[in-house]
């Protein structure tokens, strides 16, 4: 740098001496400098537009395909759920409407009991005899201090009297019959209320069935009508479900690491102790991750027989396949868990002659066995229950695997969109800047020989009249950069 | 079809750790304990030493405890020796036996007494083909010693060693009452002894009196 200057100490005066030098060379080189430099930014900006462009088309097949996948998963969940809504509907009615005729019949039966009932519980007392009027003549006549009509009067009071106490305790008889008949209603009565309600309450459950089908049927429309709220909801989901199956996956893994654990120790008795398949992984531990995976595998095909999952193209098995491999996975499962039991037995024995002899070389000396009672047997049992049931409880990780392929591919597939339109934007802008700065840095260039522009412009003015414009000379006072065609997005 | 294909992939994992490619990562660890003269009576640490090292040994690996005396270099001064089974069960037992062998030497050796003389080389020169024969990975041999070694006029040890690999562990190397009127003896002693080793082509050489802490002396298999 110092060899460019004329006098190294000045360096300013230097500079504005080469500058002052190199003026008229730069003026010169003006229109070839400034295409150089416009065709050095078109350069830089068109493969990063084209790739933008390239990354946004991308994302926009990738989004489709993955609203397709969304889409077709949706709908197939929620064909499936309604299908489940239909079947429980179907078994509801079947159910009742086997049970209606019987129901609807000692529904009636009960309803003629209670009106036979209530017919007899309105019957009256017959009328009161035609002598009673005979009765009420004799009693207008007057006494009139005659005796004998007093006596016969009497004769009839007292025998009236006998009568109307016979009569009264008849009615009263009738009128307790009548009672007990309406007391007699009350069972009925409720029999009938309990059937009404068993009624209504199936109803009920038919509708909240229908409800929720309606409902699905709605979203399932929503689906094929390609709504993006549809799509919108089936993400959010989709989101939900990864992460709540990551969750249980998570706990699950736990539950596998605990089996690897409990297992890889005595395999080593198995394959070999000292055998080590890498520098650092022991063969005894590659074999229980083995195990480990092999319970979870045979959980997979159970669960996929038993039609709780369906991670494989089963489909085209026969009803009989199902069934064989069923019961193949179960029984490899049942005796993978037995192994296990056993294996956590012998771990016990290994962890107790380890420690004894521990305790025998640090000088401890032969140490009596602890008394053989329930309670030193605890964590033996323990691992050995915990060596059953872990197999069968990986085998249920199969759902949330499932799930978390299932919701995996779409969050996945929309994180991936996001990116390739995160590197599209990036692109843009970078083809954006190496544009602008193609412009700024020609602009700058015209700064910088400002002058010889300035003469060049004042003999121009000069040379020209005012009134008559005329095209500029070549290279002549500031050409617009040519503007460059825009990409179309 | 391919159910029964995946069945059988999952049965050839599981079977692949059996027959795999494996990586030797077994130690051979040979013990030369001084019995000579007044070092005789350090032979109950040797013992806790041997112990230690029994405690960290794995399936696989191999073990031999031998006695220096007026002359070593025979199978005869093997205490005992062992291999331990890959079964880790049946290796437990060996190393209970190992160690009940161990301490009916310790006693025997205190109640005896020490050799007349003390042949480290021909001790050193047994061990080095027991380590070479057990083909382990590792190989150390832990001298118990003072590293003071006096030959007989008969006996002839300024032959080459051969210790290729392995790794010598001088440990709790007393100061004699010759090095405490004067230490340069004992540094010299020792700077002869690594200077020999390391010419025959040990891999390491370590001197270690602190027996507190074996741990960082056996950290690690290798």
């Amino acid at each position: 740098m110092n060899s460019l200057l004329l006098w190294p100490k000045q360096p300013l005066l230097s500079l504005l001496l080469l500058l002052t030098v190199a003026l008229p060379f730069l003026y010169a080189a003006r229109a070839p400098v400034q295409d150089l430099i416009a065709r050095l930014a078109r350069a830089l900006s068109n493969p990063l537009r084209l790739g933008a462009r390239w990354f946004g088309q991308t994302a926009y097949r990738l989004r489709m395909r993955n609203r397709e996948v969304l889409f077709a998963h949706g709908s197939r969940e929620l064909k499936l759920t309604i299908e489940r809504e239909l079947e429980r509907v179907s078994a509801l009615v079947q159910r009742d409407l086997q049970g209606y005729p019987a129901m609807q019949r000692k529904l009636m039966d009960e309803i003629t009991q209670i009106e036979e009932d209530f017919r007899r519980s309105g019957e009256v007392p017959p009328p009161p005899p035609e002598w009673v009027k005979a009765i009420e003549e004799l009693a207008k006549i007057k006494a009139g201090g005659d005796g004998v009509v007093e006596r016969i009067l009497a004769d009839i009071c007292k025998s009236l009297d006998g009568i109307y106490q016979k009569v009264v305790a008849e009615y009263r008889r009738a009128y307790q019959e009548r009672h007990n008949i309406l007391k007699r209603f009350l069972p009925f009565w409720r029999s009938a209320s309990q059937t009404l309600t068993q009624v209504e309450r199936n109803i009920t459950g038919l509708h909240e069935s229908a409800a929720r089908i309606d409902s699905n049927v709605a979203r399932l429309e929503a689906i094929f009508a390609r709504r993006s709220e549809a799509e919108h909801a089936l993400t959010a989901s989709a989101s939900t479900q990864l992460f709540v199956s990551g969750l249980v996956m998570l706990i699950a893994f736990g539950g596998a690491y605990v089996n690897f654990k409990l297992i890889s120790l005595p395999m080593s008795a198995m394959v070999g102790g000292g055998d080590y398949v890498t520098e650092t992984l022991r063969a005894s531990e590659v074999a229980a991750l083995v195990i480990v995976l092999f319970e979870t595998l045979m959980g997979l095909f159970l669960m996929e027989s038993l039609r709780f999952t369906n991670l494989f193209p089963l489909g085209n098995i026969t009803e009989r396949m199902r069934r064989h491999l069923m019961w193949v996975s179960l029984v490899i499962l049942l005796v993978l868990a037995g192994v296990e039991v056993a294996l956590a037995v012998m771990r016990d024995q290994i962890i107790a002659a380890d420690v004894a002899l521990k305790q025998t070389l640090g000088g401890a000396g032969a140490v009596a066995p602890a008394e053989a009672g329930w309670v030193t047997r605890i964590p033996t049992a323990g691992q050995m229950i915990l060596g059953f049931t872990l197999p069968f409880a990986l085998a249920f990780v199969a759902i949330p695997l499932e799930y978390c392929i299932n919701s995996g591919r779409v969050v996945l597939g929309a994180a991936l969109v996001l990116a390739l339109r995160g590197i599209g934007f990036l692109l843009r802008l970078a083809a954006s800047m190496a544009k602008e700065g193609g412009k700024l840095a020609g602009a700058l260039y015209d700064v910088i020989i400002f002058a010889p522009l300035a003469v060049e412009r004042w003999v121009v003015r000069r040379r020209t009249p005012a009134a008559v414009p005329t095209a500029p000379p070549a290279g002549g006072p500031l050409p617009p950069i040519p503007a460059q065609p825009e990409e179309a997005v | 079809m391919t159910l029964r294909r995946l069945l059988l992939a999952g049965l050839a994992a599981a079977l692949l750790p059996g027959c795999g490619p494996q990586v030797n990562r077994s130690q051979a660890v040979y013990v030369l304990v001084d019995t000579s003269g007044t070092y005789a009576k350090e032979v109950h640490k040797a013992r806790s030493v041997v112990n230690y090292v029994l405690g960290t040994l794995q399936p696989g690996d191999s073990l031999a405890v031998a006695r220096v005396k007026s002359r070593s270099f025979s199978e005869k001064d093997i205490v005992a020796k062992v291999t331990l089974d890959r079964d880790p069960i049946q290796a437990t037992s060996q190393k209970r036996s190992f160690g009940e062998q161990i301490a009916a030497f310790a006693n025997s050796a205190q109640a005896s007494g020490g050799s007349r003389y003390t042949d480290i080389t021909g001790g050193v020169m047994q061990a080095a083909e027991f380590l070479h024969e057990t083909g382990a990975r590792s190989k150390t041999l832990i001298i118990f010693s003072d590293m003071q070694e006096e030959l007989d006029h008969k006996t002839v040890r300024d032959l080459p060693i051969k210790l290729e690999g392995i790794r010598i562990i001088a440990l709790n190397v007393t100061k004699l009452d010759t090095d405490n009127v004067d230490p340069r003896r004992y540094t010299g002693r020792l700077e002869w002894w690594e200077q020999r080793a390391r010419a025959a082509g040990a891999s390491d050489w370590r001197v270690v009196n602190d027996l507190e802490h074996l741990e960082r002396v056996f950290a690690g298999r290798g």
